[in-house]
């Protein structure tokens, strides 16, 4: 019974784990600063093979992803520089932008990188619960997962630079009156968005086939994910994610991948349908 | 988005083609073939062996005089993996550029959506792929190996060795399927019950609860049948938790290369029937992949598809230098004779004239802990024959038709 019981925690926190994994990021960039990012993936990607990369250089697991997440970090700074900041009033030139570079990176990394890169493997370790066994990793992923919770709830909503970017994603414009650097609020708002991105890669780089396209995997969940949460990004990923990995684990485990993949989407068309704002609508005026 | 590319691609195209007829100093034009393979996208790491397998028959073939003293001009289209693109490429290649002959297509999806197209016109078809069997299509001839090659032979020894009971892991489109439905047909007549079956839609890589339900389910081995990148996650997912079963396929190692791409033991005690892989250890083998290796110094593993799309190339010039014509209807002529055989550095491989399907040498594999692969059983050459059991005859009757054991062929 317990074994049971255990095995549902499990796999909750398994689809919990890559929601918000593959989702924080984006619920910055998409949620908060309202770039339609559809490189989102490639950051991702960006993470993985970097991961990857250091591991084969000899540079232990842990350090070459917390080095991973910081490249995906500047380069997603150097992207914002360049591309992202001519488009923040124009928000679906930024898809199209995006998409752009999207296709030019995944192309890029099949020309120099191959069509397939060999993977470094999962850390050992798995235990049994009753007929069951585990893997420990996937454990970790969930830790992760609810401490990058924490540390966004943290960044933005107790430090000082928290305040003034929310206040510069609101109104730029008073923002910037009042003082605030907000060409740089937005820089690194997007570098932490994409530096999410590539922990969300390097998270799952060893569980994972290393190709160029590996971010389309991770992009359908990420982008139903910050919609469901709506206009609140900090306060609607979270119950997003609860919600829609409730919803998937439970067909998963009962109708098999297909429906589950169908429900979970079909939960969203709903959700959408009753609340526009996403569910962050409701949190927040229950809240007030 | 693509149209640069493309313009790239036929420009490329007519250089090497203008290259190649200056070289032989050929009066006749080039034999244009036309090659669809997914060179990016999620299915490159299989379609990039089948690109350099069909450039490197064409390059040996060119060097020796060519076909019927005429040279190959290969025209290389990458639908990445979209069936739509095939659609499109498909109906540029026979109707714009004429080819004589059309080659490619990975997955059986792309398959079935180039077929109509192809069956409107005269030109030949050749799908290169191992697949689930059953097309009967007089402008079809396939190369790889079917189900009467690998789960015929596959299943029953797994039953023998590991036991009754199976778990299959399907990708769910035709390809899945269809091969599913052939293990629940073996395993009835073995007397051998499927516990369990999971379609996986592509691109899927996420698979803890999969994992869960097969440790519920408590099989003796695994029929994995997953496709793609994504999916191929199953098996490093299945060792971190230490699932450890003994596993089945038509299509890992030796078409996946799975055991080059994974960590070790990821892959261990994985089986599967092959024609070829790349571990074969003949003379005939070993020239091949030397061949191979010096014109593609970088390659991490020849799958069987590169294989059989280097075969297709050279079945088309024995069956045209056999017919003495490009036409389709004579080198079916040759077909029907019984006679159209080439000697593939697996063995001797002949077309069967019922089904237009290939005969191969089948081997037993085996994946080890450190990745190693061994040979365990050497079945000799399998004839393609269960579409001539049905009532599948080309030589009589074009079907256009693809039959599995729940869809045969009415008796009328």
């Amino acid at each position: 019974m317990s074994a049971e019981l255990f095995s549902v925690f499990y796999q909750f926190a398994d689809v919990f784990a890559f929601l918000i994994l593959s989702a924080a990021g984006l619920a910055i960039v998409f949620g908060m600063m309202g770039v339609i990012n559809m490189a989102h993936g490639e950051f991702i990607m960006c993470g993985a093979y970097v991961t990857v990369g250091l591991v084969n250089l000899g540079v232990p697991l842990p350090i070459a992803q917390i080095l991973a997440a910081l490249t995906a970090g500047i380069i997603g700074m150097i992207v914002e520089y360049l591309v992202v900041r001519r488009f923040y009033k124009r928000p679906l030139d930024s898809l199209l932008a995006t998409w752009g570079l999207s296709l030019i990176v995944t192309q890029s990394m099949l020309l120099t990188v191959g069509s397939a890169v060999r993977g470094i493997g999962t850390p050992e370790g798995s235990f049994a619960i009753g007929g069951y066994t585990f893997s420990t990793y996937r454990l970790v992923l969930f830790f992760c997962a609810v401490a990058v919770l924490a540390g966004l709830y943290i960044i933005f909503m107790k430090t000082r630079f928290g305040v003034i970017a929310r206040a510069t994603m609101q109104n730029a414009a008073m923002a910037k009156a009042l003082g605030a650097r907000t060409g740089r609020i937005y820089s690194i708002s997007f570098g932490i968005g994409t530096a999410l991105a590539g922990l969300c890669g390097a998270l799952y780089a060893p569980t994972m086939t290393l190709i160029p396209t590996m971010g389309a995997t991770f992009v359908v969940e990420s982008f139903v994910t910050v919609v469901i949460g709506g206009a609140n990004v900090l306060l609607g990923t979270a119950p997003a994610a609860v919600f829609l990995a409730m919803i998937r684990m439970a067909l998963n485990a009962s109708y098999g991948q297909i429906i589950g993949q169908i429900g979970m989407l079909f939960a969203v068309i709903l959700i959408i349908r009753v609340l526009p704002e996403g569910l962050s609508s409701v949190l927040v005026r229950r809240g007030r | 988005m693509n149209s640069g590319r493309i313009v790239g691609r036929a420009l490329l195209g007519a250089v090497l083609g203008i290259a190649a007829i200056g070289s032989a100093q050929a009066a006749e034009p080039p034999l244009k073939v036309g090659l669809l393979e997914d060179v990016s996208g999620d299915l490159a790491f299989m379609g990039m062996p089948k690109l350099h397998g069909s450039q490197l028959a064409v390059e040996e073939i060119n060097k020796s005089g060519g076909v019927l003293g005429r040279q190959i001009e290969l025209i290389h289209l990458d639908p990445q993996g979209d069936n739509a693109r095939y659609q499109e490429f498909g109906r540029r290649l026979l109707n714009r550029d004429k080819v004589d002959v059309l080659i490619g297509g990975i997955t059986s999806a792309s398959r079935e959506a180039l077929r109509p197209i192809v069956d409107r016109t005269t030109t030949p078809y050749f799908y290169t792929n191992q697949y689930e069997g059953g097309v009967c299509d007089a402008s079809m001839i396939s190369m790889g190996a079917v189900p009467e090659q690998q789960f015929s032979t596959l299943i029953p020894w797994m039953v023998q060795k590991f036991g009754k009971k199976v778990y299959v892991i399907a990708a769910d489109y035709n390809f899945g399927q269809i091969s599913a439905e052939w293990n629940r047909k073996i395993m009835k007549d073995l007397g051998g019950e499927v516990v369990g079956e999971e379609f996986i839609p592509l691109g899927v890589s996420q698979f803890a609860q999969t994992i869960q339900n097969i440790q519920k389910a408590k099989p003796d081995w695994l029929l994995t049948i997953n496709v793609g990148a994504a999916q191929d996650s199953f098996f490093e997912q299945a060792a971190a938790a230490n699932l450890n079963l003994p596993m089945g396929s038509s299509i890992k190692i030796m078409l996946g290369f799975e055991h080059k791409r994974f960590k070790p033991p990821a892959l261990n005690n994985m089986h599967a029937t092959a024609n070829w892989f790349e571990e074969i250890d003949t003379p005939e083998a070993n020239d091949f992949k030397k061949r191979w290796h010096a014109k593609f110094p970088d390659e991490l593993y020849i799958n069987d598809m590169g294989y059989n799309a280097y075969n297709a190339l050279y079945m088309y010039k024995a069956l045209v230098e056999k017919a003495k014509s490009t036409k389709l209807e004579d080198m079916r002529k040759v077909i029907a004779s019984g006679d159209a055989c080439i000697d593939a550095p697996e063995g001797k491989v002949c077309i069967d004239p019922k089904s237009q399907h290939t005969s191969h040498r089948m081997r037993l594999i085996s994946v080890g802990p450190k990745h190693e692969v061994t040979v365990e059983k050497d079945y000799g050459t399998i004839q393609p024959y269960w579409l001539g059991e049905i009532g599948c005859d080309l030589t009589k009757k074009n079907d256009k038709d693809q039959y599995t054991p729940s869809h045969l062929p009415s008796k009328s």
